[in-house]
């Protein structure tokens, strides 16, 4: 490319800059937030360099219950962590085992199954939500770790993710495996799987996050407070009627509800771009 | 489907592979979808004993109602003004990101992670910032002499909302573009600059047209996200109000589901919400080659 | 060292019928080459044998006990793939011991063979490395080795070095061949490359649209060939034919007015009627004076390849297109006439309508 204009490279970095910052800037003051007390949060305005109680925040939080949810913020770190893994690992065993049934297996009523899968590509979660609450109420899953898991696994896109990668894998392989002994549990597990780690990672960062950070479908099923996951208990710390939000302490537990999936996506990020850009497209 | 090779012969086991996924598709997608489809023509008495087929009167009902027709014109202003201001952040970002050569990837990766941030903590940073008491932002326009207090005023409300679930999309349309910028070969860009052409010249002639696939896979994914994703913004920022100004559909099925227990409306409305969303997958399908080949 | 025998083998896929009934007996430490131009079914013929298709009708013996209804890994059978077709995942080691695994073999009888084929193959240094680290004539060899380790029955060759570049197929093709000497398995082979199936070969099926055009050793397949399809298909550059009519009590053909062949011997007095052509492969004619010429050619394009230089003429009298291989470099312009004579026992006679031999 032509590189001539200095100006439009200064153009260039102080958009991408400014770009950041207004990305980096709500973070930034909830972090500082985070580290004063609530009487300097609402001093009106609250400084913006941090304060000095940043342990104590966070030990607060994730210790005791707060005012308004007779939990921990560690307890609903867990909820949300059993949440996260259990969508992102279910998902991702399910998927994997239907994938390879639709490519390496011939069955009756094969069709009918892959477009009863594919068509749950067509509708979120969110837009059956109230009819999925009463299943789940019948089923007497509400309050669980279970009923907090298992409809947000009926999607098909992990299905699909994997029967595309399973079709790309040379016939050759599974006849190589076929001729040195291997039936389809071993190929299964010695071969297959293996092979696709690439694409179970990719998915695993995106299936967290996705599950990390639901939030109308824990709203709906969890009353009980012991099954709280973070965001819902942060919007109940929010709610305090006529009362003083604990500011300090809402903002500690944003920062700790970011730092998960953040952490995720920074740290494999190039799996994460690589699983969004497959799934998605 | 189109017929691919079959390796192993074995009667049980394609059974018991496929067996999780469709027990689950069919108690969480298909009891719900087909429950919803049901109730949606069924009136249910208040105490919950008692429902009488009534046809389409839940439907008939809805569409005359004017909170559930402003709340629809709502949305649609909302998804619109969503999807567009984030989407126009997300190019000029990234096509920014794609020219320079020095600290690209530090760029790449600062821009990436809000991703991770979900639409309900977005709404909350936003509304801290935001807030009367203690809100920064509203502090400073309080000094500039400017009244903001998005609990009465409806325009700043709606404001509100569209600005912190903008925000949270324009990581995923940066990654979308920088990955459609990437596929763009740059003999093109190339050839135009030897043919003379302008950086603005070359983006509008060559670059943008080269872009429409992603862009419009990218307007279809954000009209969804913001019709149904954006549900934690708004509970956490308006509740829907003042005024129903911020009341978009996905919040209303809520509210009139859960809160207001009327089953057949909210059903009703959910079925208009599962015709909304396969329209628009039918479009994406219809426009986009996906991955699902048959 | 083991026997096959392959007893009227069918196959067809739904409607499509694509082997019409192969029979063979392979006799032990034989090597077997299937050659066939693409679609004939060579492939799905090695495949029957290994047992990753299912035979329509006929049976496959191998050591005398059918073998029709066992799965691949049950017949004591190691398959070189095309593709080579290692496990990525896997290192070389893995790769060459996964077979041995699944069987339960001890660890240090799986040591022991994984070593030991390594050092016939010269892998040894590489057992630690994954397959995509490896060139591709590394990965044809590894390819050979998970195989020798199993110590199959029948060793079984899937167009092996169609993916390796002109040089390292040449080498490969060698150390295949000193492979089977040292060895001695039983092998099949499938190719489509007709210098693969000469140099490789103690016998050659030759086949043709689901059926066998030949079985023989190589040079019989050359000197002999069965009918016009192999004769065509073998030798390179091609066979020239031509229409010819038997004269003289079958003891010459006539190929144009002016122009005749003679036969050996008596010739082919019993085939006086037939409507025959005749066949000449390109380093068999001749030159000569024009006095002596029995064909005489206008000649076209000169080819000089160095070792031998290739005329593509046309016959003088008929105009039919002929090929014509003549040692060392030999200069000629076009529209040259060229005189030449063939000598009688280079002749193939065939018949026209079945393209059967006669002579």
């Amino acid at each position: 490319m032509i590189h001539n204009r200095p100006w439009l490279s200064f153009l260039t970095h102080s958009i991408l800059i400014l770009g950041i910052l207004i990305l980096v800037f709500p973070i930034y003051v909830t972090f500082v937030a985070s580290t004063r007390s609530v009487d300097s949060i609402l001093a009106s305005p609250m400084p913006l360099w941090p304060g000095m109680e940043l342990v104590k925040n966070y030990l607060a939080a994730l210790a005791g219950p707060s005012k308004s949810v007779g939990v921990s913020v560690g307890q609903m770190m867990l909820n949300s962590l059993i949440m996260a893994l259990g969508i992102a690992l279910g998902k991702i065993t399910i998927s994997l085992m239907a994938a390879y049934a639709f490519v390496y297996f011939n069955f009756r009523f094969r069709n009918l199954f892959f477009w009863m899968i594919f068509v749950t590509l067509m509708l979120p979660v969110e837009v059956r939500i109230l009819p999925t609450y009463e299943v789940v109420a019948k089923l007497g899953m509400l309050n669980t770790h279970v009923g907090l898991i298992l409809p947000l696994i009926a999607s098909a896109t992990a299905t699909f993710l994997f029967r595309q990668f399973f079709m790309t894998i040379p016939n050759e392989l599974c006849e190589a495996a076929r001729v040195d002994g291997a039936g389809p549990y071993r190929f299964f597990i010695d071969i297959l799987v293996p092979m696709s780690r690439t694409s179970i990672a990719a998915l695993f960062v995106i299936l967290f996050i996705y599950g990390w950070n639901q939030y109308l479908w824990p709203l709906l099923i969890t009353t009980d407070e012991g099954y709280y996951t973070m965001l819902i208990g942060i919007k109940r710390m929010l709610d305090v009627g006529e009362g003083q939000i604990e500011w300090n302490l809402v903002m500690a537990s944003t920062i700790l509800a970011i730092i998960p999936p953040v952490f995720v996506v920074v740290y494999m990020q190039n799996l994460f771009v690589k699983g969004l850009t497959e799934t998605e497209k | 489907m189109i017929q691919q090779r079959v390796v192993f012969n074995n009667k049980v086991l394609p059974y018991l592979l496929i067996a999780p996924q469709v027990i689950i598709t069919l108690v969480f997608f298909f009891w719900p979808a087909s429950q919803a489809l049901y109730q949606s023509v069924l009136q249910e008495d208040p105490f919950g004993l008692a429902s009488t087929f009534v046809g389409l009167d839940n439907f008939i009902d809805i569409f005359t109602d004017e909170i559930y027709l402003n709340s629809l014109l709502t949305t649609g202003f909302f998804s619109i003004s969503v999807t567009f201001s984030s989407m126009i952040v997300s190019l000029l970002l990234a096509v920014m990101a794609n020219r320079v050569l020095w600290g690209g990837a530090i760029y790449k990766t600062l821009l990436i992670w809000p991703y991770a941030v979900a639409t309900m903590i977005a709404g909350v940073l936003w509304f801290f910032l935001f807030n009367s008491t203690a809100g920064i932002i509203a502090y400073f326009l309080r000094v500039m002499e400017y009244d903001w207090n998005h609990a009465l005023n409806t325009g700043q409300a709606m404001f509100l909302v569209i600005f912190a679930s903008a925000w949270r999309q324009i990581s995923y349309n940066f990654i979308f573009f920088l990955a459609g910028l990437h596929s763009i070969p740059p003999s093109l860009i190339e050839a135009s600059a030897i043919d003379g052409a302008s950086p603005f010249k070359r983006f509008w002639t060559i670059v943008f047209p080269l872009l429409s696939p992603t862009s419009f896979f990218l307007i279809v994914v954000n009209v969804v996200y913001s019709f149904f994703e954006t549900f934690g913004v708004v509970h956490a920022i308006t509740g829907g109000g003042p005024d129903y100004a911020t009341n978009i559909l996905v919040f209303k099925v809520y509210h009139d589901g859960v809160l207001g227990l009327d089953i057949g409306s909210s059903a009703a409305q959910s079925v208009i919400l599962m015709s909304i969303v396969i329209f628009l997958t039918v479009i994406q399908f219809r426009y986009i080659e996906r991955k699902v080949h048959y | 060292m083991s026997t096959a025998s392959l007893e009227g083998i069918k196959k067809s896929f739904g409607d499509v019928q694509v082997l019409h009934g192969i029979d063979c007996k392979i006799q032990e430490g034989e090597f077997i080459v299937i050659l066939g131009p693409s679609g004939c079914g060579k492939s799905t013929l090695l495949r029957l044998i290994a047992g990753l298709e299912k035979i329509t009708v006929g049976t496959i013996k191998i050591d005398d006990r059918e073998v029709n209804n066992l799965e691949p890994a049950e017949r004591d059978i190691a398959m070189v793939f095309q593709t080579y077709a290692l496990y990525p995942h896997m290192s070389i080691f893995n790769n060459m011991a996964y077979g041995l695994k699944i069987r339960k073999m001890s660890k240090e009888e799986i040591k022991k063979r994984v070593y030991n084929a390594a050092e016939i193959l010269e892998l040894t240094p590489l057992l630690k490395r994954k397959p995509k680290e490896l060139s591709g004539g590394q990965r044809q060899r590894v390819a050979m080795g998970r195989c020798i380790v199993r110590e199959p029955k029948l060793f079984l060759f899937d167009e092996p070095l169609s993916n390796l570049d002109a040089k390292l197929r040449v080498q490969m093709r060698l150390e295949i061949r000193k492979l089977h000497q040292r060895l001695n398995i039983t092998s099949v082979y499938v190719t489509h490359d007709q210098v693969e199936a000469m140099t490789l070969a103690d016998r050659l099926i030759v086949m043709d649209k689901g059926f066998t055009a030949q079985i023989g050793s190589p040079l019989d397949v050359y000197e002999r060939p069965a009918n016009t399809f192999v004769a065509g298909f073998i030798g390179s550059p091609a066979m020239n034919f031509m229409d010819a009519k038997l004269e003289n009590n079958g003891r010459s053909i006539r190929i144009s007015e002016k122009e005749y062949l003679e036969l050996p011997g008596k010739g082919l007095p019993e085939h006086i009627d037939n409507k025959v052509r005749a066949g000449i492969r390109p380093e068999h004619f001749v030159i000569c004076d024009a006095k002596e010429a029995q064909i005489k050619l206008k000649t076209d394009v000169v080819e000089k390849l160095g070792a031998d230089t290739l005329v593509h003429g046309f016959t003088l009298e008929n105009n039919i297109a002929m090929t014509v291989s003549l040692d060392g470099i030999q200069h000629f312009d076009a529209d040259t006439i060229l005189s030449f004579r063939i000598q009688p026992d280079k002749i193939h006679i065939f018949e026209s309508e079945s393209g059967k031999r006669l002579n």
